[in-house]
């Protein structure tokens, strides 16, 4: 199995990995027990998307596609962040191997979960 | 530095091996069945090369069936004996550990109706003699058990089990692939009836391996053709493969002291430093009756394939017992039968030595392996998140 340049180039830097301690909103998704985890914080601003981070517990392609959906969300409104499609991830990543395209939905169903986490807090 | 740990997958071809192997594809390229100079010249060479197995497994040439690996080996081994004893014997015996080769080889006879039964292991990847006493009986025609185990490393009582199979009337085959030149074979003073080895995983080429058959034992090829291998393989020899894998044996034959003590203490050094320098890792598999060239760790809070690329990164090729695939990640069987839970699976990595590995390589995997094991739990939204750092 072979991943592609852009997958391997955010493997290699993941971008905006870490815990956010003061995040805004948290979304996670993934059971912990048997499966992937992904882990989406985000910080808002004017409902802007002001900072972003990911965690995973997950393969080349889960960290490639965390790595990704903070680079597209950044800097978005939280309400054309919730458009972001899981197609789109893998679709910027240059394609993912069928088999790793549950990862890329990970990455954004965490975001979305965030965002929603955001609203709920910020009702 | 590029670091191969990866030699229970497949190893480098022994130099020596391919410089015997080349005359064969352009010089000396007759069919061993024909009568004039070129085929007598193959048909040597696969008289030497068969000499050179029975030695390394203290067996006789006429008990050696080249095939085409350890798959083959397997398939007309297991397939070989079930069907030959159908009607009269229906049950076989195997473990839950087993490769595939074999695991599915025996679903494959489930269906055929035959009665499979798979025996547990303990939390080291043992099978124990009383569950196979009490699993044999007159209705058994094979007991498939592998001599060690491709992922923990394992070494099976397998004398044992063959006495316990031989009292039962049924015959022992032994999947030897990894087992080979790794620790001492020997058909002659054993109860084991047949052995599966391959040729690739001893320096010898892809797609050549051997099915020992002890003399009487009689079992049903997979394919019908010429009357090659004594009619348990028909099809025109691979000579230039078989002399390769002849040459590995050779070479395991005379080496097999020296490498045996080179690996341990290389095994050993990996094992006792990676214990000692991270925290929340463990051994999978047993510290004594282990193979001489193999270490298997799982860590917490980290996914395995993650801890390869990053490894690879660094120049160090290693392999994981978890395969993420299809929606979920799919745990080693293996790992499973050992007892452990899904997610104790998840950050496997097997370390896989041969004689070509030198310490500065296990030295440098030892330098190499706490931070790019930190650098993966960092990213991990599970375990201590204080540890994390922000890229």
């Amino acid at each position: 199995m072979q991943y592609g340049p852009e997958v391997m180039n955010n493997i290699a830097n993941p971008r905006n990995s870490g815990v956010m301690e003061d995040a805004d909103g948290v979304g996670q998704v993934g059971n912990p027990e048997c499966d992937d985890v992904t882990t989406v914080y985000i910080k808002v601003k004017d409902d802007i998307i002001s900072d972003i981070s990911f965690q995973t517990l997950g393969c080349g392609a889960a960290i490639a596609s965390g790595s990704m959906i903070t680079q597209m969300a950044k800097g978005m409104n939280i309400n054309d962040a919730m458009n972001i499609e899981r197609e789109d991830v893998a679709g910027r990543l240059g394609g993912l191997p069928e088999k790793k395209l549950h990862c890329s939905n990970m990455a954004a169903d965490a975001l979305k979960a965030a965002i929603e986490d955001y609203k709920k807090k910020s009702a | 530095m590029a670091v191969y740990f990866d030699n229970s997958a497949t190893t480098q071809v022994d130099p020596d091996v391919l410089e015997a192997m080349l005359p064969y594809f352009t010089e000396k390229y007759g069919n061993a069945s024909s009568l004039h100079s070129f085929g007598s010249e193959a048909f040597a060479a696969i008289v030497k090369a068969r000499k050179h197995v029975a030695d390394l497994l203290n067996a006789s040439p006429r008990e050696v069936i080249f095939t085409s690996g350890g798959t083959e080996s397997d398939n007309l081994a297991i397939q070989g004996a079930a069907f030959h004893n159908k009607g009269e014997k229906n049950r076989i015996i195997t473990s839950v550990i087993e490769h595939p080769a074999v695991l599915n080889t025996c679903h494959f006879l489930e269906k055929c109706g035959f009665d499979v039964v798979y025996l547990p292991v303990d939390e080291e990847g043992f099978v124990s003699e009383e569950d196979l006493k009490e699993a044999v009986n007159s209705n058994t025609s094979l007991v498939t058990i592998m001599a060690a185990s491709n992922e923990i490393g394992t070494i099976q009582p397998i004398e044992s089990l063959a006495e316990i199979a031989k009292d039962a009337g049924a015959l022992f085959h032994t999947d030897a692939v990894q087992a080979v030149g790794k620790m001492p074979m020997d058909l002659k003073n054993s109860h084991v009836d047949m052995i599966s080895i391959s040729g690739h995983k001893i320096h010898g080429p892809k797609g050549t391996g051997a099915l020992l058959i002890k003399e009487g034992v009689k079992i049903r090829p997979l394919m019908y053709g010429g009357g090659h291998e004594w009619g348990m393989r028909p099809s025109t020899e691979n000579v230039p493969g078989i002399v390769g894998l002849g040459k590995a044996c050779e070479i395991c034959m005379s080496k097999m002291t020296e490498d045996i003590q080179q690996m341990t203490d290389m095994r050993d050094f990996i094992i006792d430093t990676t214990l000692d320098s991270i925290d929340g890792v463990y051994l999978n598999g047993p510290r004594e009756n282990r193979l001489c060239n193999n270490a298997n760790f799982r860590f917490d809070y980290i996914d395995g394939e993650s801890l390869i690329l990053y490894l690879d990164m660094e120049g160090i090729a290693a392999s994981t017992g978890s395969a993420c695939s299809t929606g979920s990640t799919e745990p080693s069987h293996v790992l499973r039968s050992l007892g452990l839970t899904p997610i104790q699976c998840r950050g496997s990595l097997r370390l896989s030595l041969s004689r070509f590995n030198v310490m500065s390589e296990a030295e440098y995997f030892a330098s190499v392996i706490p931070s790019v094991v930190e650098k993966v739990r960092a990213m991990s939204p599970l375990g201590d998140k204080k540890n994390a750092i922000r890229s």
